[in-house]
């Protein structure tokens, strides 16, 4: 790893202050992304800005009924959370199938968002990769990509991202709150991650300098029956190959309200309008949610390696929604 | 730094990971070096009483916190691995302890995994299934998943009853 500098910051305005007036700054969150990528020599600091120590470690219920997520919150402290555990066990769930329960206790809410893809020849120097040198070209495309995207890519880039969590918050319409030297904004979860098109290195909206601060989740009742289902190679302790977060709510065999999001299959966590369009005042039948599913899909296409995934995503969705159905929480 | 009970004093340059710190500095080589990435549990250290992986700490981060290494630990999950033939070459077995004294921790504390049914569960049955989910962070290259899942419940159960 290059030699670079290190702030441990004591609040928010020195965090950011620090990190848009020294040259190349980064935030250091959990450090379980950063780290490994730093000593790949991918990401190369000249300055890491610790925030963990940063007082942005509440989980916060909202008068609305909402809850508010400090970004420092750990992610096993997340998923553990009785508010989050009750009212969105799509969150709790999409957290505990994430990486390891070492790494859960370390990794932050803002760093489990802007974590960078495990597309193997991003992390390769060898090979051509437009998002670790723009304009080198995509070695993904004609290689191995088995695990690459099949919704949203590109010819520049069909890598996917990583994150479990974020698909969770993408079915629960969250907002993401940013802090900066320019002040605060709030964005919906669905914009902060983009899509590769032509610049594939520029994977979110935020700002280099921008620090995220809080997540907050909006009072949402159909959240109290969800679920995420991650299918991968191996049981525990791998990325997706496609995660599907649910809820609904059935009134009298008719789907009254719904949220479907998708993982493991776009550059960002994919929300599936389209699906949800579908079986909004639909009948609840696996007839009706096969529609949806190919509703979605429709768009979708495939690589030699990756074709797989898209019936294997309509099959997930499917199962997803059954399960929903059947044990009786969604009525 | 304070490490197994003791202050100690390091000059470290903001790159050197934990793990490094551990093993090239202090000579506290039970902690062991699998991957480097995160991705195999080996490095599995205490901090305040939590698991975590030495290898994507950078000990600059943890400087104040209460580290146990397993040079720190006297447990009886230690003879319950021999016990039940919880390893076979051991490379493993420091971060395993680590780990399971974490874990046991987390459940006692009523924390959910992966495999629990009921989320809102306040208090988790520690069936073998959840004892394979909440280790699955760290591999065994020997495969003695039997031997340790064994030690882990042995130890559980003789807590519980204590
Ligand atoms: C072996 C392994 C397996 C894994 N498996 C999974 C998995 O199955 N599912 C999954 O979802 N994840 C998985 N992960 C990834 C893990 O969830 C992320 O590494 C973690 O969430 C990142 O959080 P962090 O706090 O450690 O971030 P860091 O490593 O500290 O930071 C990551 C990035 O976020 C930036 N950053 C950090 N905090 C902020 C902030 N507040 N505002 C703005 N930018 C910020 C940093 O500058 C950096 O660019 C795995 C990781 C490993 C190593
Ligand atoms: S898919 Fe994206 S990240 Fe992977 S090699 Fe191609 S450009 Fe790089
Ligand atoms: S050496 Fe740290 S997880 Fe493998
Ligand atoms: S005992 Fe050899 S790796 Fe586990």
């Amino acid at each position: 790893m290059r030699p670079f500098g290190y702030v441990s910051a004591p609040d928010v305005a020195t965090a950011v202050r620090v990190v848009s007036t020294e040259p190349n700054a980064k935030f250091l969150g959990g450090g379980t992304n950063l780290v490994d990528l730093m000593r790949e020599g991918v990401e190369r600091p000249d300055t890491l800005v610790d925030v963990t120590g940063l007082p942005l470690t509440a989980i916060e219920e909202l008068p609305g009924g909402g809850v508010r997520i400090g970004a420092l919150v750990r992610n096993a402290r997340l998923a553990a959370d009785p508010l989050i555990r009750s009212r969105y066990p799509v969150l709790s769930r999409a957290l505990l199938s994430g990486a390891s329960a070492q790494l859960r206790n370390v990794a932050t809410v803002g760093g489990n968002l802007v974590q960078r893809t495990r597309c193997p020849y991003f992390y390769d120097h060898a090979s051509a990769c437009n998002k670790r040198e723009p304009g080198a070209g995509c070695d993904a495309i004609g290689g191995v990509n088995r695990n690459h995207a099949v919704l949203g890519a590109s010819e520049h880039c069909i890598a996917t991202h990583p994150s479990d969590m974020a698909v969770a918050l993408a079915a629960l319409d969250a907002v993401v709150e940013l802090e900066s030297v320019r002040g605060t904004r709030r964005v919906p979860l669905l914009d902060l991650h983009r899509l590769p098109g032509e610049t594939p290195h520029v994977e979110t909206v935020l700002t280099a300098d921008e620090l995220i601060t809080a997540v907050e989740l909006p009072h949402l009742p159909v959240a109290a029956a969800s679920h995420y289902r991650k299918v991968r190679d191996r049981a525990s302790y791998a990325f997706a190959l496609v995660s599907v977060a649910a809820a609904l709510h059935v009134r009298e065999g008719v789907v009254t309200d719904v949220r479907l999001a998708l993982g493991g299959v776009a550059a960002k966590p994919w929300r599936a309008h389209q699906a949800e369009r579908v079986l909004l005042g639909a009948e609840a039948t696996e007839e009706v949610f096969l529609r949806a599913a190919d509703a979605e899909l429709a768009a979708a296409t495939g690589l030699p390696d990756n074709t797989f995934k898209i019936e294997l995503a309509r099959r997930t969705i499917v199962a997803t929604l059954q399960e929903l159905l059947t044990d009786g929480s969604a009525a | 730094m304070r490490i197994n009970g003791a202050t100690t004093v390091l000059e470290l340059e903001p790159r050197v990971s934990l793990l490094d710190a551990l093993r090239d500095e202090l000579g506290l080589t039970g902690t062991k070096k699998g991957c480097d990435q995160g991705a195999c549990g080996a490095c599995t250290v205490l901090v305040d009483g939590e698991r975590i992986n030495s290898c994507l700490a950078l000990a600059v981060q943890y400087s104040g916190r209460e580290i146990t290494t397993v040079e720190g630990v006297d447990h009886p999950l230690q003879a319950a691995f021999v016990a039940n033939d919880g390893l076979q070459c051991g490379y493993c077995t420091p971060g395993q302890i680590c780990s399971a004294i974490g874990m046991l921790a987390e459940h006692a504390a009523g924390a959910p995994s992966a495999v629990t049914e009921h989320l809102c569960e306040p208090d988790p049955e520690l069936t073998d299934a959840e004892i394979r989910e909440r280790m699955s962070g760290n591999l065994c290259r020997c495969g003695a998943y039997n031997g340790i899942v064994d030690s882990v419940r042995e130890v559980a159960v003789a807590e519980q009853l204590r």
